[in-house]
């Protein structure tokens, strides 16, 4: 069976939905990097992205407008983002437990506002809305092979990228960014220029919050033509994942995010070939923490070394 | 003194627990000069720089900038008045470039993002304006410390700084980088720029600057022009005390009996600082050497090294002629090293157990407190309560836990630990610093009692003269990382002399300190 994999049909399947399946990873990922920059990694991108992708599927069937869908996703995202940064920096929660807390609180609060919208728990399909529109891209799609690989994906997709690049003007560009990293990596430092860290701090939070929403938006405006429960299904922690695995770098987190975009391809691909369906999901997680181990196995060779010089 | 530009008057400041740090301080500096701000640790150093930077509000006593009364809400209100500090911790971003660092928090724009070239421009302008020498494009955690304290001397100047005020600013700096900050801050000064010089290194204060003000135990005691003065006479300054010797102690045995022999003992800082320099002397039984030294002068490294603390990497710690290189702590211990760490709630206690839990720590594990896999608590209870009453450990339960206490309280049941877990050395680094009268002189009869009665040797670190001499049998002076000076006997040694080898005014011959070997 696993010849047909091989199959010129099959790896063109194979190579477009790394690409859609990375999509999402790259938002989280960017929105991830940004807090990690600013020293205080937002660990509720899980729970912004579940929400946003429930508030896209509302707003979008409340308006009949696709732009006004992304628009409730981000509102919704970044509510969110901004219930953590509240509590993180003004009423000093702990940042971790009350990233999980928002998780588990949007996990259950997407379903009872579902519920209460449509009388569902699992998904939207009640809902009447709309789907983000794919794109054709001239020219490109007519060229066989690369054209059925890269063009006439959703439009987020390819919104991804320019993110991604948005991303890293604000980061490593912008006067916002340059204070994000002092912040980041020496707050004392900062301050001691009549930098306000926690406001900083805040920014970062809600950056962070607004590009994830769009990830979240992705799942339930692209991916699938609705919102299901727990539709993120850990992605905003891959994402997270991805951001760490580039210690904050812009490049280093895209393609991390596509490598974990090609787990759940190469998961997806497996599935249909009738491949133990439960062994098959977890690829993209082992993917992720065989990644993480990778990398914190390099920094401590590296903390080694240093000592060394002693 | 004419037209001040920064005058200090009549401060005094009272702590919350009726410590007096600034008793009717006076202080003030000329436009374009280098004014020298001299006082051993405790004089009111410190505290007099945090009233200024209003970090600590007085009870009486005003400021005045350029004549006018002015209170600062913060350092950054005082550098928005032209007014700036460099810390001895620098406030850098290491990850950053010199650039960044330098005009982060004034950054310049160009079409509304961060303008790098510009950034780069301004540091190389200001760098040349003052004869810097650095690199605007270089990584700040590249720089060795001499340039990072210049970037941070840069930045006070891009704030606008007309005075300057350095915090030890030699201390972690190498000869040669002295030097060359000296040439800069002479600049400055010719440039009209002012500059308060915080230091105890008086060849420096002679080499750099024109006039100072000596605080002693919270007083001003004397101001001048340096050029009037000697090194010695400023030492006198500096140190004269009255030493009221209460302790009571025998002499010691005639016989010396060597327990621990420490040789060629040196270390590095990561940053290539030489911290110990072969320092060699021998401890004997029954007997309390003395190290005098103003703090930060390698007592710290010293301890650290003696204890386990930190790895013995050049010379040697000898405790009967077992080697301590290469053991842990517990193994060290185990010879019979006990530690009175300096550092109170980081190595002496922790502040999260119990004052019980916390006297357990070093022998939990015997077997004398384990019935089975269980612990022992009837015997635990029994001998803590036994050290509480002993060492007058003044605490709600037993069970209190051990951060609740006051720094005596705490300090005491620290010692009741160290000094009954039968050791044949200990180490008692600042024993006494920043607790109450009463404790301190109960720790003090503690150590002598040990020794005499005990027949432990001891090693006394202490920045405290009064507390090395009236301890003492025998005194080593510590200085830049090296013994500059051995005195036999503690009881024939005049403070002042003492004063003259810790600021590094006078150093004995090398046959003279060889006799700590002995």
């Amino acid at each position: 069976m696993f010849a047909q994999f091989f199959t010129g049909d099959y790896l063109i399947d194979f190579f477009y939905s790394i690409i859609r399946m990375s999509t999402p990873l790259i938002y989280c990922a960017m929105g991830a990097l940004i807090s990690k920059q600013a020293g205080a990694i937002n660990m509720a991108l899980e729970g912004i992205m579940l929400t946003a992708s429930l508030t896209a599927v509302i707003f979008s069937a409340m308006t009949h407008t696709v732009i006004f869908g992304l628009i409730g996703a981000v509102a919704g995202g970044m509510f969110i983002s901004f219930i953590l940064a509240y509590m993180h920096l003004v009423k000093q929660s702990e940042l971790v437990l009350t990233g999980i807390a928002l998780n588990t609180m949007a996990s259950g609060g997407t379903v009872y506002l579902l519920f209460l919208l449509t009388g569902e728990k699992g998904t939207s399909r009640l809902l009447n809305s709309l789907v983000v529109p794919k794109w054709n891209i001239p020219v490109l799609k007519d060229i066989p092979v690369l054209g059925q690989i890269l063009s006439g994906h959703n439009a987020l997709t390819y919104l991804a990228y320019l993110f991604a690049l948005l991303t890293y003007i604000l980061v490593f560009k912008s006067r916002t960014g340059l204070r994000i990293r002092a912040v980041g990596l020496n707050p004392d430092a900062a301050a001691s220029v009549g930098i306000n860290v926690n406001k900083i701090k805040f920014q970062a939070f809600l950056y962070s919050g607004l590009f994830a929403s769009l990830g979240g938006a992705f799942m339930s405006m692209g991916y699938l033509s609705n919102f299901s429960r727990d539709m993120i299904a850990g992605r905003g922690f891959i994402g997270i994942s991805a951001a760490n695995l580039a210690d904050g770098q812009v490049l280093g987190s895209l393609l991390a995010s596509l490598g974990f975009g090609s787990a759940e391809a190469v998961s997806i691909t497996l599935a249909t070939l009738n491949m133990q369906a439960e062994l098959v999901r977890m690829i993209p997680y082992l993917a992720t923490v065989i990644g993480l181990v990778i990398m914190s196995a390099q920094k401590q060779a590296k903390a080694r070394r240093r000592q060394g010089d002693f | 003194m004419a037209d001040p530009i920064l005058a200090m008057q009549n401060i005094t400041k009272i702590y919350p627990n009726g410590f007096v740090a600034n008793r009717n301080i006076s202080f003030s500096c000329r436009k374009g000069s280098i004014h020298a701000l001299l006082g051993e640790n405790g004089a009111g150093k410190t505290t007099l720089m945090k009233i200024l930077f209003g970090l600590l509000t007085p009870e009486e006593g005003h400021i005045f900038l350029n004549g006018k009364p002015i209170v600062f809400k913060d350092p950054l209100d005082a550098i928005s008045h032209g007014v700036g500090m460099v810390h001895q911790h620098f406030m850098l971003v290491d990850e950053l470039s010199i650039a960044e660092n330098i005009v982060l928090g004034k950054e310049p724009l160009k079409h509304g993002l961060f303008d790098m070239n510009q950034a780069i421009a301004i540091t190389a302008e200001l760098a040349g304006k003052y004869n810097f020498e650095i690199n605007p494009k270089a990584l700040v955690g590249d720089c060795t410390v001499g340039v990072k304290q210049k970037i941070e001397i840069l930045k006070a100047l891009l704030r606008g700084a007309e005075i300057l005020i350095l915090d030890e600013p030699t201390a972690v700096l190498t000869p040669q980088e002295t030097k060359e900050l000296f040439v800069e801050l002479k600049k400055l000064r010719d440039m009209g720029h002012t500059i308060v010089f915080i230091s105890h290194k008086l060849n420096e204060v002679k080499e750099l600057c024109d006039e100072f003000t000596v605080l002693r135990a919270g007083r001003t005691v004397a101001v001048g022009n340096v050029g009037d003065y000697t090194e010695q006479q400023i030492s006198n300054m500096m140190v004269g005390r009255d030493v009221e010797l209460t302790i009571k102690k025998d002499r010691p045995d005639a016989r010396k009996q060597p327990v621990v022999t420490v040789r060629g003992l040196s270390c590095t800082s990561h940053t290539g600082k030489k911290l110990l320099n072969e320092v060699s002397f021998t401890l004997y039984r029954s007997r309390v050497l003395g190290v005098a030294g103003v703090e930060g002068n390698g007592q710290t490294q010293l301890g650290e090294l003696m204890t386990g603390l930190r790895e013995i990497i050049h010379g040697d710690v000898q405790v009967d002629g077992v080697s301590l290189k290469g053991k842990n702590v517990r193994a060290i211990r185990a010879l019979g090293v006990s530690n009175i760490s300096e550092d109170r709630m980081t190595y002496g206690c922790a502040p999260m157990l119990t004052v019980e839990e916390n006297i357990i720590a070093d022998r939990y594990f015997t077997g004398a407190y384990s019935k089975g896999i269980r612990l022992d608590r009837a015997a635990i209870r029994r001998d803590v309560d036994r050290l509480i009453r002993e060492f007058k450990v003044d605490c709600p339960a037993r069970d209190a836990l051990a951060g609740m206490l006051s720094g005596g309280n705490i300090q005491k049941a620290i010692v009741a630990r160290e000094f009954t877990s039968n050791a044949k050395v200990i180490v008692a680094n600042q024993p006494t610093r920043g607790i109450d009268v009463g404790s301190t002189e109960f720790i003090r009869n503690q150590l002598v009692k040990l020794a005499r009665e005990k027949e432990v040797a001891v090693l006394l670190i202490s920045a405290d003269l009064t507390e090395v001499l009236e301890v003492s049998d025998s005194i080593i002076v510590m200085s830049g990382g090296e013994i500059t000076a051995y005195f036999e006997n503690a009881g024939a040694v005049d403070e002042m002399e003492l004063g003259n080898y810790m600021l590094g005014v006078k150093r004995m011959s090398k046959e003279e300190i060889g006799r700590a070997v002995k």
